[in-house]
This record gives C-alpha cells, sequence and structure tokens, in this order.
C-alpha cells in the first residue's frame, strides 16, 4: 500500500490553503450547525482521535488490536475518577488519561512481542473482553456495574457568553485532536515512522537494517495507547458517564471498522473512519427500522469490495484517475 | 497529485460533514406549548436495543410501538395520534446519549417513555432532568429510579424494583426454613447487584445464612462450574439472579448434578415460555418446584387464557406485531407499561404539558390497569416514585405457574 502519499515531504504552496481551509470549517461549523449536531462531531473528533491511534498500531506497524476499546476504558476511567473522587480539572484529566494509558500500552506490548498476526489479535481480543470485567472489580474506585455519572461540562467562566457546553466541547476536542494528528503526522512522517512502516512490511528485513524490533513494536503500542486514553477521556466528558457496558467488544470492533473504512496507513482516513463509525449506524436505523443490522452489514461488505484501500486510498486512485 | 488528493480529501470531508447535519436543525418550539404537540399528534422517543448482546430486551420497543398502533386506529388519545420514535442503542450508553439528544433536540420529543436499562438511561438522566424533560416509565427494575426522585424529578420506572423483588424471597424463605444454607448465583452487573443487595437486606441479621456466591459475566458462554461450586458448598437453597439463558442453564446443571435445593427464581428469568423450555430441555425435576413472584398476567400461562386482557394483547400482536412472539412476557410487559402511558396522556386533557404530565404521573392511583395481576394497584405521591410495588409468591407445579399468598406490598420500604 502506497501510504505516504499525502505525508510527502514535497512542499506546496497549495496544501497550506486546503489545511487552512479544513480548519477555517470546522472553526465553522458549531456556529452554523445546531447544538446536537456539534454534539455528535465531537464524538467524531473524539473517535478519530482513537482510530488515529489505532492506525499507527495496526495501519502503520502491522500489528492488529481488537482490543483498543481497552485503552479508552483506561482513559476514560482515568479521567472519572481523577474528576469525581478527587476534583481534578477535567482539562487536567486528559494528558494524565492519555499518560496512563499509554504507559499500559507500553507494557502491553510487551509480552505482545512474542504474539503476531492471528495470535496477537486473539490475545488483543481477550483484553477487549476482559475489560468491562475488570472495571467492575475496584468497586470503590470505578463505582461497579454503576458507572460514574460526571459533572456535565460548562465553558469556564468569562467564556461561557461566547461558547454554548457543546460548543466549548467541540472546540476542546478538536483542538486537542488537531494537535494530535500534527504530532501523528510528524512522528509517522520521521525516522519513527519509517521504521513503524518497514516492520509493517518485513520484520527480518527491518531488523537486517538495525531498526531494534522490540523498542520499535513497543513504542507503537505505547503510541498508539496514548491516543487511545486521550480519546477516551474526551468522550466520557462527551458522554457525562462512564459504566462498563460503554467499552465491551464492540466498541473495540468498531474502531477497527474505522480504521480499515478510513484506509489503513493513512494520517487523514481516521477522520473518514470516524464520520462512519458514528454516522452509519444511525443511518442503517433510518433506512431500514426493521433490520438495521444488516443494512449495515450490506455497507460494510460494499464498501470493503469497493474501497479495499478505505476511504483515503478510494480517494488516493480516484486523483490519479483523474490526473489520466 | 499531491495538492489534489489533500484538497479532494478535505472537500469530502466536508460534503460528508454537511451531509451529516443535514437534517433541520431543531428549532427553538412553539411559544405556547411544549415541543411534540401538533394539534393532531403527540412525539414520543425511546431507546432499547434491538442489536448487541442486549437485544433480547428489544422486542419491549417493538410492542410498545405495537399498542400505540392499536391506539391510533381507535382514534389516538384526546384526538391526538402517538408517534413513538424507537431508536436502537445497542445498550451503550454514548450511544443512548446521542441518540437521546437527537430524540430532544432535533426530533422535538414531548417526553421520553420506556428507556430501557439501568447503565443507558442512568447515562441519559442529568440530561433530560436539566432540560426537564420528562424520563417515564423506565424499562429497568433498579431501585434508584425511585430513590433519586428528588435530585431527578423527571424521571420515575414502573414495575417492581429488583431489590424489593429480593426482599419478598428471602422473608419467603425465612418463614418456611430460618436456618437454610443459602448458595446465590447471579449475574455480575447492576441488574444483578441489585438483587444480592436485596436478598442481604431482607436476611437482615440472618446473612451468614448465605454460605456461597457465585457471579458471572453476562459475557459467559455457560455458568455450569458456577453451579457445581455452588453445589459444593452444600447448601439446601439456591437463589438465581440471572437473565433467562443463564437461569435455564442454572436449572439444567443443578438438576443434571442431582442437587434439588428449593429454588428461588428472579421475575425476569420466570415467565412460563421460558420454564416451558427448560423443562422440555432438561426434564420436569428441572422446574418443578421453583419459587417466583409475579406482577403482570403472563400471555403463556394457560390460566390466563380467557382473561380479557391477555384476549387484547393477543389480537395487538397479531395485528400490529405479527412477527413478534406473543408467548414472548417482555412484549407483554410493554403494553403494561404502554396501557399506563396512555392512561397519563388521557389525563393530561386536551393541552398537556411536560410538567403536567409530571404532576400526573407522581400522583397516580391506577387501579385498573388490565395487564398487571388483579389487585395490583400502580400508585405514586409527591414522595413516592415506587409506582408497582405488589406482586404475588408463586410455585412451579407440574408445568405451571401456581400463586399463592396474598399479594405483598413492599411500598414503603425502601424509601
Amino acid at each position: 500500500m502506497n501510504a505516504v502519499s499525502i505525508a510527502a515531504p514535497r512542499p506546496a504552496r497549495v496544501a497550506p490553503l486546503v489545511l487552512l481551509g479544513g480548519v477555517l470549517l470546522l472553526v465553522g461549523l458549531p456556529l452554523v450547525v445546531s447544538p446536537y449536531q456539534s454534539f455528535q462531531l465531537t464524538f467524531v473528533g473524539a473517535l478519530a482521535i482513537a482510530i488515529l491511534g489505532l492506525n499507527i498500531l495496526t495501519g502503520y506497524s502491522g500489528q492488529i488490536s481488537l482490543g483498543h476499546g481497552a485503552f479508552l476504558a483506561v482513559g476514560g476511567y482515568a479521567s472519572a475518577v481523577l474528576v469525581h473522587n478527587f476534583r481534578v480539572s477535567y482539562l487536567l484529566t486528559v494528558p494524565i488519561a492519555g499518560l496512563l494509558s499509554g504507559a499500559i500500552g507500553f507494557l502491553f506490548g510487551v509480552p505482545a512481542l512474542r504474539l503476531s498476526g492471528i495470535y496477537l489479535a486473539l490475545a488483543t481480543f481477550a483484553l477487549a473482553v476482559a475489560t468491562p470485567a475488570v472495571i467492575k472489580k475496584p468497586h470503590g474506585l470505578t463505582g461497579g456495574v454503576q458507572g460514574i455519572v460526571l459533572p456535565s461540562i460548562d465553558p469556564p467562566p468569562g467564556l461561557d457568553a461566547i461558547f454554548t457546553a457543546e460548543q466549548w466541547l467541540y472546540y476542546l476536542t478538536w483542538a486537542i485532536g488537531g494537535a494530535l494528528f500534527l504530532v501523528g503526522w510528524n512522528i509517522l512522517r520521521s525516522r519513527t515512522g519509517r521504521a513503524f512502516r518497514a516492520l509493517r512490511d518485513s520484520e527480518v528485513a527491518a531488523v537486517a537494517y538495525g531498526i531494534n524490533l522490540a523498542a520499535y513494536k513497543t513504542l507503537a503500542f505505547g503510541l498508539s495507547a496514548f491516543y487511545g486514553g486521550v480519546a477516551g477521556a474526551l468522550l466520557a466528558m462527551a458522554t457525562a458517564y462512564v459504566s462498563p457496558d460503554t467499552y465491551a467488544f464492540p466498541l473495540s470492533l468498531a474502531l477497527l471498522v474505522g480504521a480499515v473504512v478510513g484506509g489503513l496507513g493513512s494520517i487523514a482516513g481516521p477522520l473518514f473512519g470516524a464520520l462512519f463509525v458514528e454516522f452509519l449506524p444511525l443511518w442503517a436505523q433510518q433506512l431500514s427500522r426493521a433490520a438495521p443490522a444488516v443494512t449495515y452489514g450490506v455497507v460494510l461488505i460494499l464498501v470493503a469490495f469497493v474501497m479495499p484501500t478505505g476511504t483515503a486510498g478510494l480517494l488516493r486512485k480516484a486523483v490519479v484517475w483523474i490526473r489520466r | 497529485m499531491k495538492k489534489r488528493n489533500v484538497f479532494v480529501a478535505s472537500t469530502t470531508l466536508v460534503a460528508l460533514a454537511l451531509a451529516a447535519c443535514g437534517g433541520t436543525p431543531g428549532g427553538q418550539g412553539a411559544v405556547t406549548k411544549d415541543p411534540g404537540i401538533t394539534d393532531t399528534t403527540i412525539v414520543l422517543g425511546g431507546t432499547h436495543p434491538t442489536t448487541g448482546g442486549a437485544s433480547v430486551y428489544g422486542t419491549i420497543g417493538k410492542a410498545v410501538e405495537a399498542y400505540f398502533g392499536y391506539i391510533n386506529d381507535q382514534g389516538g388519545v384526546n384526538g391526538r395520534k402517538i408517534t413513538y420514535k424507537n431508536l436502537d442503542d445497542g445498550y451503550n450508553p454514548p450511544q443512548t446519549v446521542q441518540l437521546t439528544k437527537q430524540l430532544v433536540e432535533q426530533d422535538q420529543v414531548f417526553a421520553m417513555f420506556n428507556g430501557l436499562g439501568t447503565p443507558p438511561q442512568t447515562a441519559v438522566q442529568p440530561y433530560l432532568n436539566q432540560k426537564k424533560v420528562p424520563q417515564l416509565f423506565v424499562a429497568t427494575g433498579a431501585s434508584k429510579w425511585g430513590l433519586d426522585y428528588k435530585t431527578n424529578p423527571w424521571t420515575i420506572g414502573w414495575q417492581p424494583n429488583y431489590v424489593s423483588e429480593s426482599i419478598i424471597y428471602a422473608k419467603h424463605l425465612l418463614n418456611i426454613n430460618p436456618n437454610a444454607k443459602i448458595a446465590v448465583l447471579y449475574q455480575n452487573d447492576d441488574y444483578g447487584q441489585d438483587y444480592l443487595d436485596g436478598l442481604t437486606k431482607g436476611l437482615g441479621s440472618k446473612q451468614s445464612l448465605i454460605v456461597k456466591k457465585q457471579s458471572y459475566e453476562s459475557t459467559a458462554a455457560d455458568v455450569r462450574s458456577e453451579v457445581a461450586t455452588l453445589k459444593a458448598s452444600g447448601a439446601d437453597t439456591l437463589f438465581i439472579f440471572a437473565t433467562p439463558k443463564y437461569s435455564g442453564q442454572a436449572l439444567g446443571t443443578a438438576n443434571a448434578l442431582g442437587w434439588h435445593p428449593t429454588v428461588y427464581l428472579n421475575n425476569v428469568s420466570a415467565p412460563q415460555s421460558f420454564m416451558n423450555a427448560v423443562t422440555k430441555a432438561a426434564g420436569p425435576a428441572a422446574t418443578n418446584g421453583v419459587i417466583s413472584s409475579a406482577y403482570l398476567k403472563d400471555p403463556a400461562d394457560p390460566k390466563w387464557d380467557t382473561d380479557e386482557a391477555v384476549k387484547l394483547y393477543r389480537q395487538i400482536m397479531a395485528k400490529y406485531y405479527p412477527s413478534g412472539d406473543v408467548n414472548d412476557q417482555f412484549n407483554f410487559y410493554g403494553m403494561g407499561a404502554s396501557w399506563t402511558m396512555v392512561d397519563v396522556l388521557k389525563k393530561a386533557g386536551k393541552n398537556p404539558t411536560r410538567q403536567g404530565v409530571i404532576d400526573i404521573v407522581t400522583s397516580l392511583n391506577e387501579k385498573d390497569n388490565p395487564f398487571v395481576l388483579p389487585g395490583v394497584v400502580i400508585k405514586t405521591t409527591a414522595s413516592d416514585h415506587f409506582p408497582i410495588t405488589q406482586s404475588q409468591l408463586e410455585r412451579f407445579e407440574q408445568g405451571k405457574w401456581v400463586l399463592f399468598g396474598d399479594l405483598i406490598d413492599t411500598r414503603g420500604q425502601l424509601s
């Protein structure tokens, strides 16, 4: 898969303009759409961060994770517990959630070194299945099966005249998301990103070129889990509630679906993937009241057939076709 | 190519984002009327899982739709037809939050009705109360819906709560066998936990009678090893606080192991149709003598065959929900709750308001709901938000539930 086209280092005069246009659009959207739609787009932003994290691990480094929801759970609960039990400012909990989740991801990456392909998929699947049960155990900390109800997020004093609660949450999420996308983009263009891709394409060849397999594999896990943790914290804030049911296996599956539909190994892919994950289930319900799951399944199969390289891959092909 | 690639990517993103937002933005609503009310319609919203692990409950929402369809064909309520916008949240709280916001802000529902599941409804409770949108007759038996009425005055449940149901079993056991040795199988979630809390409350100072507890996850393949462990404890009484699938396994496994304790089975697991299935699969010895409780009639129980409500229920199922299982107690439950909803709307009069509806909901004295057992009164006051508190014990004898004793009322025991 040609994964570098967007991230190509060639200087371009139009690209900054397009980027600026994109930023202006993201900034302007909440001013024209309804509060509910801002709220939905907040979820898209948080999901995009999570899917970007998964993309770093699966799309770039070639390690399949069926259990990424677990890292969102760590982030979500870290944020919720800090806000609820220790009265920490919710803004402060976002980096803490990311770092904690990143550390756990890094540690999980160590035993995962011994696993690859389908075995790693199974191990991470087990992680996803075990997560809700693990959350329930420390009842005093996590609220057990009842979960934790969080205060809804309001703009800080002074800004509440400018933003509605929905707008504030939206800007917060997309600002953090934008920063994380820039960081991800830079990492993936750098030596580290090349090492990730080399590992994905051939471990033997990569090691022969002197790439430290253990270091980069665990780094990919840690980095990916960091993104997952931040996304988890943002999702918990938007929902204003965390419970074990939030982090059941379907969440992990949805993230993987998003990563594949968006385009593995593409930096813009997670945006499309997040839109897909957020809106397709809603559309499927509107389209067919009787069997939304069937609609969802059919669309997913079609997408896999028509866009085997994801949305980003399809766009890339379309551009090539237009230029001919 | 690269520039254009980025350009196409971002324009597509824009297009997708705009398409996603294509729905009509929620208006500010009429000045004089609450949202969701027109001259000819009243819009209610709800969420039930029709996909995912809890999809077995999804049928409740369809039964509600069927009942409202029947009411609409009878002319509706006070000249208005009920539009019930029921969405699938997959029992996933973040999804419930989004769908509920959609229903309130975009679809402009008048009230939420019969949203299912404790975690999903907990997630939307602060939002709905902040917006002063009635969250009516939620489909969960958690005790919190009745207990937290001061902080959440816009929320109310309907069915008897799990804690009180457990207390009834505990009291009965202490009566018939004060020295019982109790084993408990419970689902490790809010639902199982509530039942367990009720049992310990009901036993009071006799909590030490519990010799063994085993929990299982709602994703578990089976509960055989749990049941074997419970048997090994030497208990002579088994409490099953589970969902039907696992309850059936537990009854079958205990029987196969030659263990025949006194069994208390929670109401959710006790519909006649499930008991028939277990009896058929595991033999009559597996179910004979099981004790449970009921507050609803049961469409699969032959003793209600000539009952007017059950007959009406069958007609509604045949006409408005023909793909549904007429013997599924969940469908009957959905219509029972809908009956109360329609009753409330009738009493709210020609010009219902959200505040007016809440006032009626908190001063119910409904003696004529035909879906509940004879004698059960659906009653609330400003300081008592537990609509149904009465139920009756029943024992499974020769393939049929036999009610025994009087209606037991737990009103006032929790508040």
